[in-house]
């Protein structure tokens, strides 16, 4: 795949409204290299959408950004600072003013829905019992779950745990907020209502966005900026629009999702029929 | 598969070693800001220790009653009945309360432990942790060792206390040995030592299970297949380390 659009298709950037920035990043796992020289950046206060095929690295990406693995070579610099060498303070200094939603949720499955939605603010403040309370049953009202407050994750389903997911990862009030799937089988109330969610979270609070999926119609309405990352690096950047405009098979096929085009569907496999011959002749 | 070379066998157990022993003093590391946490705490040994009463009291019952009849109709051969009361509470205090309650302990709560710690891992629960800044192993691994190493010595001294009860029943009760005889000689020859003995031996088995147990779940691959391994180490790795540590400690109190 080759690339056509370049991370330069959004008009430059100065250095204050990057928030995170992947330079020449190498990283392999299990022996298999998942990024040869990536580069990106996130914008403050915009909703950027990684995409790609499944396999590709997106999570790892997330792992990146968040400093739970270190790339082989290359820099991630988060918030102005290299994450190379960060210890453990300094790694959760960073990440408490970081959000991630889960794409299955990762609620704490011995607490309930408050509790969960509670749990930052207790480990991290001091704050009187009124003013927790305020403040969750605030963040699940945003999230249309305050009458599930004493639930049980068990008791949720899929798009109701991820919505407590996303009311714990918003009640810090993060400045950046890292989704992983967002809309994996979710129903269609429920991936309308997250988009929206994701949109007004962007627009009124002003939180910067990485919204890591393969959903691309659904990023498409909600993304500023987007990547399509493939063969671990960035294959096409720009707006949703840009990259459909693209003039790269590989990219239309990405963003038609066509089985037919350069990217291949079937997993390497030795000819169909002399297979089928070989298994018959046993 | 390639049958495995013994000196790999050796290695990777070395290397297990080494793993557990980095695990155990990050773990001591964390349990000192883990006992700011009393109620984690409380609800570990609950979980422990008071969800594996009746296990332990109806093992303490069934072994206690067992060594009755049989220190019965060994003691019989030499004449010396009356001794029964001592030999139940030597045998029971120093050596089948502490190692009983351990290995039960690895089946019922050390299992659980390691479970559950790897159902959290594998449901991203530790990562969620790692992400909102929560150090997942003060949170979720030091209060389950605290708790572990707590609730053992406990269920062992329950345990002595109800198999004396089944000793005294089968020993006093069925057989006719006398009551008077029965305590006032086990009074009169077991000593604080011997309680030093199996209180030791509860607490090293306590660490020892509690530690293995959180350490294979902590390290459990994150899924379903990786979950049942942890499981089953735990109980395998756990008894096997009882039975090993309980002979070095026999000795070194004799």
């Amino acid at each position: 795949m080759t690339s056509t659009a370049s991370a330069g298709a959004t008009p430059a950037a100065s250095a204050d409204d990057v928030v995170v920035a992947v330079r020449d990043v190498h990283y392999a796992a299990g022996g298999r290299p998942i990024f040869a020289g990536l580069d990106l950046e996130v914008r403050r206060g915009r909703i950027t959408a990684i995409m790609g095929p499944s396999g590709t690295g997106k999570t790892t990406l997330l792992r990146l950004i968040t400093a739970q693995a270190a790339p082989a070579s290359g820099q991630v610099t988060v918030f102005g600072k290299d994450l190379a060498g960060f210890g453990r303070r300094e790694t959760y200094a960073l990440r408490r003013r970081m959000g991630m939603l889960f794409q299955n949720g990762a609620l704490l499955t011995d607490m309930d829905v408050f509790e969960n939605v509670a749990f930052p603010v207790r480990e991290h403040t001091d704050l009187p019992e009124p003013l927790v309370r305020l403040l969750v049953l605030t963040k699940l009202q945003a999230v249309g779950l305050r009458g599930a407050a004493s639930l049980m994750p068990g008791e949720l389903s899929g798009g109701m745990a991820r919505r407590v997911a996303l009311a714990r990862a918003i009640v810090m009030d993060p400045e950046v907020l890292l989704y992983d799937e967002p809309f994996v089988g979710l129903d269609p109330i429920s991936l309308g209502f997250i988009l929206r969610l994701i949109k007004h979270m962007n627009q009124a609070l002003g939180i910067t966005s990485i919204v890591v999926s393969h959903d691309v119609q659904e990023l498409a309405t909600i993304a500023d900026d987007s990547y399509l990352i493939s063969e671990g690096k960035v294959a096409a950047a720009g707006t949703p629009a840009q990259l459909r405009a693209s003039d790269s098979a590989a990219v239309r096929q990405f963003m038609t999702g066509s089985a037919e085009g350069p990217v291949p569907f079937h997993y390497p496999a030795p000819d169909y029929a002399t297979q089928l011959l070989e298994a018959d002749e046993r | 598969m390639n049958p495995r070379r013994p000196d790999a066998y050796l290695l990777s157990g070395l290397q297990r070693l080494g793993s557990v022993t980095i695990f155990l003093v990050q773990l001591l590391i964390q349990c000192v800001p883990a006992l700011a946490r009393p109620h984690l705490l409380v609800m570990q040994i609950y979980n422990a220790g008071a969800r594996s009463l009746i296990i332990i009291m109806l093992s303490g019952l069934f072994v206690g009653m067992v060594l009755g009849l049989q220190g019965y109709d060994l003691l019989r051969r030499f004449g010396s009945e009356e001794a029964l009361g001592v030999a139940a509470a030597l045998g029971l205090l120093r050596e089948l309360a502490p190692v009983i309650t351990a290995l039960l302990f690895a089946g019922r709560a050390g299992t659980a432990l390691a479970s559950e710690i790897g159902l959290m891992r594998a449901t991203d629960q530790l990562t969620a942790m790692e992400i909102m800044a929560v150090n997942p192993m003060r949170y979720v691994a030091a209060p389950r060792f605290l708790g572990g190493v707590i609730a053992m010595p406990l269920l062992t001294a329950i345990f002595s206390l109800i198999g004396l009860y089944g000793a005294q029943l089968v020993g006093v009760q069925m057989m006719g040995v006398d009551r008077g005889v029965f305590w006032s000689q086990m009074q009169g020859s077991v000593g604080l030592h011997d309680v030093n003995e199996g209180l030791v031996k509860s607490l090293v088995f306590g660490i020892a299970c509690s530690l293995i147990a959180v350490h294979e779940g902590y390290h459990a691959e994150p899924t379903a297949e990786g979950v049942g391994l942890a499981t089953t180490r735990t109980v395998v790795a756990a008894s096997v380390i009882t039975l090993l540590l309980d002979y070095v400690i026999t000795a070194a109190f004799l």
